[in-house]
């Protein structure tokens, strides 16, 4: 996989790209992704796989103009018409499905095949969501993975929290990142989408971990009777990060699906 | 020197076990822990006692805002504010403040304070702070990346809302209002305004820009300011600003004064103890959401958010405290040395004298107060005499105000015309 960058008209855009097959258009969650993931290494063996970094992520810039769920749903879309895709398969993980359901909501005619995976954007007042944004570093494994110990450890990787230099880098993306993200997740990861979700045609798979705790299966069902037609792909031993612990089972759900 | 008597309003009956038991005194504290009917008694006590210093002769009485909070028992401080304004007639009111993007619409600020400012002839000292992370995130939900954004244009709005003598429209990102006309104005156009800052640039070069008094709302003592105010002083000398007033800047400092160094540990020492120890026991993950902070602030070093420094203190002995002046306690002697200190190693003119702390009975803190008004503040008065005439950052109130008339004669007569 490999990193370009180019300008979008809202913010400069850090792209990871690699893989052939068709076009794959993959929407990141809050924690962010980077270009040596072993699921984009997965997508790649079939897809051609566009990864943009929102704004904050990575190395980008943060920006100050997109501030609402339609600044986000428009500039993806604005990614989208740089590179010249047309009608990719449009994945998103948490926060970045709950981007690609308002992208499918908003352009109906531009998005017709979703994949929604452990996504973000409903609220159900029984099933409560936990807030990550009070949550120290060390709970998140236990929000995150099926396997919190595991998890934990590909989270971690090589953090030394007692390295002040280490510590104020880690502060430093962890403002960047979920600062940007909280524009549409804080305090409530909801922005109105169940009354957009009519306007979507696209054919859309779900897919969810079965213990996934920080967006639980209820919401896999709400999404799927929400979504005219859409198919829902439960996954054994996976969390909310289904696609880091589950790797080949979700690349081939898409598969299958698409 | 402006001695301002300055309540947190803490809630004095959290059970002894509370850091162990529970997880935060702020946001989602455990609301069983609040007895309305003791409340009331609290409420009027800490009342009183803002009034009794206001008859002792501090320059100002102070409020401040907090949510969801047991040691801040004052979402609204403009309630309390109001309430003793008719009994305390001669300090400023110190409105420490009013979260300006919590307001919705802003111009709620404008209309209260301008109230105030008229009700009390003047006396109104506004504070703009943008509020803590707890309270405007996670008590209001105002989203941590957009929050200075908000604060600045409700400031703007505020501020245009005093000023223009014409209604005008609003057509801002947060706030749209079709005719802004707000009555009353303020008799202060506009009052002295103070802002609370926690060591960001932005709230420096903001008070800079503005002539407003950057206040440092610690509860770590004078000697942990020094860097932080520090910052703000070489802020202002590397902008070239006309003076280095002292006035420009404010500290709150923990208070305790008896007859003796040993009287006072005795005395005190058990209440400072349930402040550091109960009232500062925050939930970490409530310190700083993601994006609160600029990243400009946090490269300059702003790490407490990872482990935040209120709970640092809650096991220091009593000679630590005072020793490393998280507390300036003791006799008057003692203590005067050491508010001069703090006035001169600070630089400040303006100090928020935290005079009440934790569970500190009444009796108590009428005793320390008086103390410190008679024996104490009278010897630091004229510490900045090259500044005595600087009047930008306080009330200059009517010279002829009203005073609360007799109830009595208030009866109907024999009404009609």
């Amino acid at each position: 996989m490999k990193l370009r960058t180019f300008n979008a008209p809202r913010a400069d855009i850090h792209l990871i790209e690699g893989g052939s097959g068709p076009d794959l258009f993959f929407l990141h969650g809050a924690g962010g992704i980077t270009a040596d993931s072993p699921f984009l290494a997965a997508l790649a063996e079939k897809y051609h796989v566009y990864v943009p970094l929102l704004p904050g992520y990575g190395e980008s810039e943060e920006c100050e103009n997109i501030r609402t769920m339609l600044d986000f749903t428009l500039h993806c879309h604005d990614i989208m018409l740089a590179l010249d895709l047309d009608k990719p398969i449009v994945v998103g993980h948490s926060m970045g499905g709950m981007i690609a359901a308002e992208m499918a909501s908003v352009m109906p005619n531009d998005v017709d095949k979703l994949c929604l995976i452990s996504s973000a954007g409903l609220w159900l007042d029984e099933h409560p969501i936990p807030d990550v944004f009070a949550a120290m570093p060390y709970e998140l494994p236990e929000l995150m993975f099926h396997d919190p110990v595991a998890g934990g450890a590909i989270m971690t990787a090589g953090a030394d929290f007692s390295d002040p230099t280490f510590l104020q880098g880690f502060l430093v993306q962890n403002a960047r990142q979920l600062g940007m993200a909280g524009k549409i997740l804080f305090p409530i990861p909801e922005r109105g989408l169940s009354e957009r979700l009519y306007r979507l045609k696209a054919k859309t798979l779900l897919i969810w971990g079965e213990s996934d705790k920080l967006i639980s299966r209820p919401y896999a069902d709400a999404f799927n009777k929400a979504i005219p037609g859409s198919e829902l792909v439960t996954i054994p031993e996976a969390g909310h990060m289904v696609m880091i612990e589950q790797t080949s089972a979700v690349v081939k759900a898409i598969g299958k699906f698409f | 020197m402006k001695f301002t008597w300055f309540n947190l309003m803490p809630w004095p009956h959290l059970p002894a076990d509370f850091r162990q038991k529970h997880k935060s005194v702020w946001v989602d504290i455990d609301s069983k822990l609040y007895d309305p009917v003791k409340g009331h008694d609290v409420y009027n006590d800490y009342m009183d006692m803002l009034e009794y210093a206001d008859s002792l002769g501090f320059d100002g009485i102070g409020v401040n805002e907090h949510h969801q909070n047991a040691y801040g028992l004052m979402p609204s401080p403009n309630i309390i504010a109001a309430a003793i304004s008719r009994r305390a007639l001669n300090a400023a009111i110190v409105v420490l403040g009013n979260s300006l993007g919590l307001y919705n619409p802003p111009t709620r600020v404008a209309e209260e304070f301008a109230m105030l400012d008229v009700i009390t002839g003047g006396r109104l000292v506004a504070g703009f702070p943008v509020g803590s992370s707890m309270d405007i995130n996670y008590c209001y939900g105002d989203i941590p990346a957009l929050s200075r954004e908000r604060y600045q244009e409700a400031h703007d709005l505020i501020k245009r809302a005093w000023s223009d003598p014409e209604p005008f429209a609003w057509n801002g990102r947060y706030t749209k209002l079709r005719y802004v006309n707000t009555w009353p104005k303020p008799i202060q156009n506009p009052p002295p305004i103070h802002v609370p800052g926690g060591g960001s640039v932005e709230t420096y070069d903001f008070c800079l820009d503005n002539t407003y008094s950057y206040s440092y709302l610690s509860f770590s003592g004078y000697i942990r300011a020094k860097a932080l105010l520090q910052g703000y002083w070489d802020r202002l000398t590397e902008r070239n600003e006309p003076d280095e007033s002292p006035y420009r800047a404010g500290f709150a400092q923990t208070i305790c004064v008896a007859d003796t160094d040993a009287e006072a540990e005795r005395l005190y020492k058990d209440h400072v103890s349930y402040f550091f120890n109960r009232c500062l026991h925050v939930a970490p993950g409530f310190a700083d959401a993601p994006g609160y902070r600029t990243i400009k602030t946090i490269k300059a070093g702003a790490l407490s958010q990872f482990s935040p420094d209120l709970g640092e203190a809650a096991h220091m002995p009593w000679k630590q405290l005072v020793d490393e002046g998280y507390v300036i306690a003791g006799s008057p002697d003692t203590v005067r040395e050491r508010m001069e200190d703090l006035i001169k190693g600070l630089n400040v003119g303006n100090i928020f004298c935290l005079m009440h702390v934790g569970d500190m009975p009444m009796d108590k803190t009428k005793y320390s107060t008086q103390l410190f008004a008679e024996q104490v503040m009278p010897k630091l008065r004229n510490m900045w005499p090259d500044y005595a005439d600087d009047s930008r950052f306080w009330p200059t109130p009517l010279e002829k105000r009203a005073t609360p008339g007799p109830v009595s004669d208030h009866k109907p007569t024999t009404g009609g015309a």
